[in-house]
């Protein structure tokens, strides 16, 4: 009892078998590192550190709720038309000269409210999550469009602009991934600390159970896609800063990069599993290799290649120690089949 | 019926023939709702606008649902097994280039090698993908995703930069979008013949129920002996290379092929197919529903820009009507259940 | 593995009515394990045409994991199969079904969306030139099965919405129509009214008598009794005898499955009801349960019995706040409880332990330790933050007073035997002092010794003045413990019995209808 309770401080059960996955990740990171430093001598210097932090604070602020999202069993593809039409509204209400703080409330509860949307319909009326979020999707991208049409909004005022391409004072560090980092933080202690991060784990795992332990299973989740929704709306405040110009296309294809982040993290599709110091590492792995390609002038538009790539091997990787097995079972005649295809998302029956 | 046996049931059950007729209605309902909408639509937007009937327009939107139909046909297959295909919009993009690039004047393939060759090209990832999800046995979402953005990628280094314009076509490349009989054109009636042989083969042939069991219950599936693997594979293959055809078809009816085309068609195809009733969690559904929601969907953007409502509203528009579709398709498969429940708990009192 | 062989073969001469020479099919030392559960160890059975062979035991025992052996679901860590004497390798469902077995699974397995007659034939329509499935054949084939079973089902509608009985009665047709040379019934009347019984009887002779062998998996001895020749008894996953049913009594074969004596029915304690704790009153879910009302009070064990789908574990689920529920109302501890609301019910001092450990019970990927403390995290944390050493001590607290067998309690609960998870799921809700405890199906699946343990601690916690409510289908165990049994039959409490005036007949009749029957 005594050295099982030392070996339990020491290692938490939920952390067992991501550690695995993160240490694997570590070794990405600095394989990242290397390549990167061979293929161009600009690639560990502070400056293009910068460049990099700027081009990801957006997808990486919106990777930490939808982490929590898929370990709840879930999915949200409509962050990126969030954070679109997020910016659109920012755009359209400062073209109407709204005082700035006023508009970033509306912003935010814009936000919440499309999170909100998602969060009823898969908890309330019982829908899957992948179709009203692809649903959701071309919705909210809609209403960028008629917010906006094609009118580009830009000149927004420099103090709101620097934070997009300034570094925080006295380091190399841009704003958005300090934010990031401060959020991460408050998001790993939640996550992994708190009886509403243990109750996503559970439902993840098996939403049944949790729900015959009392766990308010929808609650929870709604308020993962309202968290979600505020989250794409400040990445989508942020977005229109850093470029300085609101348009109704801003973010179109952001919700593959950040469910590839959050997969490659270790974070399991079918739910239950994964930790926020995964997402953290993903995310430095992603924004590596992208910078590191970019350096090499590999064609910017193709790096979905890479990013495809990745989320094959994220989901490929803790499936091959089974497939090898299996493989040698097909020789051997005696090791046990792999459980049979998952097919697609578990489905919800009421 | 065996009349010579004794009911062994408590009376008070329904005779099977009201219950089956009930089980009917709701297979009806899926397709007819969906077509009574479609009617009202049309009539509605035609009483607003004549011009909306004149047989240029009716041409373009057929040509335009016509590729969509094509896509949902095969998009079905895959969702019917619970399973999505979301990599055909990109598979379309990467068709609709090489083929395009086949089709030139300089050096021309005949059309019929041009349709070879999407469909061997649509092929190729369609069997990658269905390689992935029934022997790797990762969930198809992920692997359709991934392909997505990787056959994407292909595409952009392939293209790097280029374009096709429709001058460099040879002749009957172009027309093949634009011929017709009696005012419709031949692709729909090409693409309606298709879709009519795939809904004949899903109900008549032993494969086309397996895709349905499988989808409807994969654990009573692999009970019954039902080779899994090889039907999804299967369906994927399908998906990929009907892909690959509307990838011509694409070429030929928009001309212009570039690194994007077929950019985000993904969504469309799956929300025609979800509002022409196919249950996104498999097991249900038509080829002809989804093929008839394609139209609906087309049929609702050319009426919107018909009437005037500025093209910024269309995407809005359809997203809602795709939430829309799921909404009242959870609705009706809720009380559906709910009255079959009561029926059977009926008959034992 | 295998070298019991000419022992076996030489025992199985003996066996009544069969054909000459090897058995249709026989196992030969089958075992399985899961994780660390070792499912079956020592699995022996031979089946001949022409004859019906039990395989009983207590649950737990290994029967479904045989029965999952035979269908191909699962394949045997050691020993063989022999078909006709030769060796044969079952690696898929797909292969068992060609070697000529067919099951019929205690939990129906058919395809919701598809019709009654698809769900019979798939992947063996009849059919028609040019490889098309005649659908008027199938129609018309699917009607003969269910005449052959004396049952109207439409074959046109679809399977979703079927009663459990129904579904049964589609699935023992989906086996006849396999013209098997093998059947397997795994329970298969569980659900079904005496007259079904009784064709399905008829059935089963009709089948022996063209030779084709059966192997029936009842908890119900005089089923056994009535329609088997041979019986096979397994304990802990382990062959026990083989023997013609004739030359066995009720009390040797019970003897056989438990082990030991059957213990005299020491009817515990005295104990004396306190205040009512928790009030039903009307309560009615439309088409799954009507118009049920009862009490139960602090003290008291109250069981409720009836036969698989009667609707008890709904009812269970609604009182939770599981389930919705269309009128009538539950009070518990003094306070009506809102409706689907099962915080609602854990304030009003209810726990409930469900049916299905492992989907309802247990979150099966999280350790020991956390599915002990999950209902109880609320109470573990200090300013929102769960304090690991609080939840560490709670978890061994609660593990140790049960007598949970574990490695770490930081193992996944999964590695836990089905005894050990079940009391996992009970110290979680324990460890919130609940004043009302509904236990449905508390010793299903688990091994003979927890079971005692797991009655002993209902005992207890009875006396210390929880109320409990039991769900329970074994009778003998409803017996033991319950101070009062109601009974349910198809959705309606049809009467209610003192635990002295009990009796196993009563109940049975009650639960299948032959009480109101007799009445008439």
């Amino acid at each position: 009892m005594e050295r099982d309770a030392l070996r339990n401080r020491l290692r938490p059960a939920q952390f067992k078998p991501a550690l695995r996955w993160e240490t694997g990740l570590v070794v990405v990171v600095i394989a990242i590192v290397i390549f990167g430093n061979a293929v161009s001598p600009q690639f560990l210097t502070s400056n293009n550190f910068f460049n990099l932090g700027l081009t990801t604070g957006e997808i990486a602020i919106m990777a930490l709720p939808m982490a929590l999202i898929i370990i709840s069993g879930e999915i949200d593809l409509s962050v990126e038309s969030m954070l679109g039409m997020s910016s659109a509204l920012l755009g359209v209400l400062y073209l109407h000269k709204l005082p700035i703080l006023l508009i970033f409330l509306i912003v935010a509860v814009v936000g919440a409210l499309g999170g909100l949307l998602n969060g009823l319909l898969v908890t309330r009326v019982g829908l899957p999550s992948l179709a009203v979020t692809i649903g959701t999707l071309a919705l909210y991208r809609g209403i960028a469009l008629i917010l906006l049409g094609p009118r580009t909004v830009a000149n927004f005022p420099t103090t709101y602009t620097n934070v997009g391409i300034e570094a925080i004072p006295h380091t190399d560090l841009p704003w958005s991934i300090g934010i990031f980092i401060v959020l991460a933080v408050i998001f790993a202690i939640v996550l992994h600390a708190t009886p509403f991060g243990r109750s996503v784990y559970a439902m993840g795992d098996n939403a049944e159970a949790a729900s015959f332990a009392g766990i308010r299973v929808k609650r929870i989740k709604t308020s993962l896609f309202v968290i979600s929704g505020l989250a794409s709306a400040l990445a989508g405040v942020l977005w229109t800063f850093r470029l300085n110009t609101a348009v109704q296309d801003n973010g179109t294809g952001l919700s593959l990069d950040v469910v590839a982040i959050v997969l490659l993290a270790g974070v399991s599709i079918f739910g239950g599993k994964g930790s926020i110091a995964g997402v953290f590492l993903a995310v430095l792995a992603f924004a590596g290799l992208q910078n590191a390609l970019l350096l090499t002038n590999f064609n910017q538009e193709a790096t979905g290649l890479v990013t495809g790539g990745l989320l094959l091997v994220s989901v490929f990787v803790p499936n091959a120690a089974m497939f090898v097995r299996y493989l040698r079972g097909v020789v051997s005649r005696s090791a046990p089949r792999p459980p049979e295809p998952a097919l697609s998302m578990p489905r919800k029956d009421t | 019926m065996t009349a010579t046996l004794a009911p062994a049931r408590e009376p008070g059950s329904p005779s099977p023939a009201s219950s089956r007729r009930l089980a009917e209605r709701v297979f009806r309902i899926r397709e007819f709702g969906i077509v009574a909408v479609l009617i009202v639509f049309v009539a509605v937007t035609a009483a607003i606008q004549p011009r909306f009937l004149n047989s240029s327009n009716i041409q373009f939107v057929l040509v335009d649902a016509t590729i969509y139909a094509l896509l949902a046909l095969g998009e079905t297959l895959v969702v019917i097994t619970r399973n999505v295909d979301l990599s055909v919009g990109s598979v379309l993009g990467i068709s609709a280039y090489a083929c395009a690039k086949l089709a030139n004047q300089a050096h021309g393939v005949p059309l019929p090698l041009v349709f070879l060759a999407g469909l061997g090209i649509g092929l190729g990832f369609g069997v990658i993908n269905g390689l992935m999800v029934a022997l790797g046995r990762v969930p198809s979402l992920v692997v359709t995703l991934a392909t997505l953005y990787i056959i994407r990628g292909i595409d952009v280094l392939v293209v790097s930069g280029g374009q096709v314009v429709p001058s460099s076509y040879y002749p009957s490349f172009l027309s093949l979008s634009k011929a017709t009989v009696l005012g419709i054109p031949d692709l729909a009636i090409a693409v309606a013949v298709l879709v009519a042989l795939g809904w004949y083969a899903l109900r008549t042939f032993r494969s086309g129920r397996e895709l349905y069991a499988i989808g409807s219950n994969p654990d009573a599936a692999r009970l019954a002996g039902i080779p899994m693997g090889k039907r999804v594979f299967t369906a994927f293959a399908i998906s990929g290379a009907i892909a690959g055809v509307a990838g011509v078809l694409w070429a030929s009816r928009y001309g212009t092929v570039d690194s994007t085309a077929g950019t985000s068609y993904e969504l469309q195809v799956v929300a025609a197919v979800v509002v022409g009733g196919v249950a996104i969690f498999g097991g249900s559904g038509s080829v002809v529903g989804a093929a008839i929601g394609a139209l609906l969907l087309q049929t609702i953007n050319s009426a919107l820009y018909v009437l005037g409502v500025s093209p910024n509203w269309d995407q809005a528009i359809a997203g809602f009507l795709l939430i829309l579709a799921i909404v009242l398709d959870r609705i009706i498969s809720v009380q559906l259940t709910a009255s079959l429940r009561r029926r059977s708990a009926r008959r034992g009192t | 593995m295998s070298d019991g062989e000419a022992e076996v073969n030489e025992a199985a001469d003996d066996g009544a009515g069969g054909d000459e020479g090897a058995p249709v099919l026989a196992l030969e030392h089958v075992s399985k394990s899961f994780g660390a559960v070792k499912a079956v160890i020592d699995g022996v059975i031979e089946l001949r045409g022409g004859e019906a062979h039990a395989l009983i035991g207590e649950n737990g025992a290994g029967k479904s994991t045989m029965v999952k052996m035979l269908a191909g679901v699962h394949r045997p860590d050691g020993g063989r199969f022999l078909s006709n004497g030769e060796p044969v390798v079952l690696d898929g469902p797909a292969a068992a079904i060609d070697a000529g077995i067919a099951i019929i699974y205690q939990e129906p397995t058919l395809f919701p969306d598809l019709s009654v007659a698809e769900n019979i034939f798939m992947g063996r329509q009849p059919l028609r030139p040019g490889r098309r499935i005649d659908a008027k054949a199938m129609t018309s084939e699917a009607d003969a099965m269910f005449a052959r079973l004396g049952v109207r089902i439409d074959p046109g509608r679809i399977a979703r919405g079927l009663s459990i009985a129904d579904q049964q009665l589609v699935e023992i047709a989906k086996a006849l129509s396999l013209n098997a040379r093998v059947i397997v019934m795994d329970e298969p009347t569980a659900a079904l009214s005496a007259v079904e019984v009784a064709r399905l009887f008829d059935v089963i002779r009709a089948l022996r008598a063209d030779g084709a062998a059966v192997l029936f998996i009842s908890h119900r001895l005089e089923e056994v009794f009535e329609i088997c020749q041979t019986v096979t008894v397994m304990r802990d996953g382990r062959h026990v005898l083989t023997a013609p049913i004739t030359e066995l009594s009720a009390a040797e074969l019970v003897r056989a499955m438990v082990g030991r004596e059957m213990p005299e029915r020491v009817p515990g304690e005295k104990r004396e009801p306190g205040e009512v704790r928790l009030k039903v009153e009307r309560l009615t879910r439309e088409g799954v349960f009507t118009d049920v009302s009862f009490e139960v009070r602090a003290g008291e064990i109250v069981a409720l019995s009836g036969l698989v789908g009667a609707g008890r574990s709904e009812v269970a689920r609604a009182i939770f706040g599981i389930d919705r529920y269309d009128a009538g109302g539950v009070t518990a501890g003094g306070r009506k409880l809102r409706k689907a609301s099962p915080t609602s019910a854990m304030t009003a001092g209810i726990g409930f332990v469900p049916e299905d450990r492992r989907q309802q019970g247990l979150v099966m990927e999280m350790s020991i330790q956390q599915n002990v403390a999950l209902a109880s995290l609320n109470a573990l944390r200090r300013a929102g933050i769960i304090r690991a050493s609080a939840e560490r001590r709670f978890a061994s607290d609660w593990a140790v007073r049960l007598s949970v067998k574990y490695g770490q309690l930081t193992d996944p609960v999964s590695m836990l035997s089905g005894g050990n998870q079940q009391k996992v799921v009970l110290a979680k809700w324990l460890g919130r002092q609940p004043s009302i405890l509904i236990v449905d199906e508390p010793t299903r699946g688990i091994d003979v010794a927890t079971k005692a343990d797991v009655h002993n601690l209902l005992d207890r916690l009875a006396a210390e003045g929880i109320a409990i409510l039991m769900i329970s289908s074994e009778l003998p165990e409803v017996l033991r413990l319950a101070d009062r049994i109601l009974v349910m039959r198809e959705g309606r409490l049809t009467a209610e019995f003192t635990q002295a005036e009990a009796s196993e007949e009563d109940i049975m009749a009650a639960a299948t209808g032959q009480l109101e029957a007799q009445a008439r």
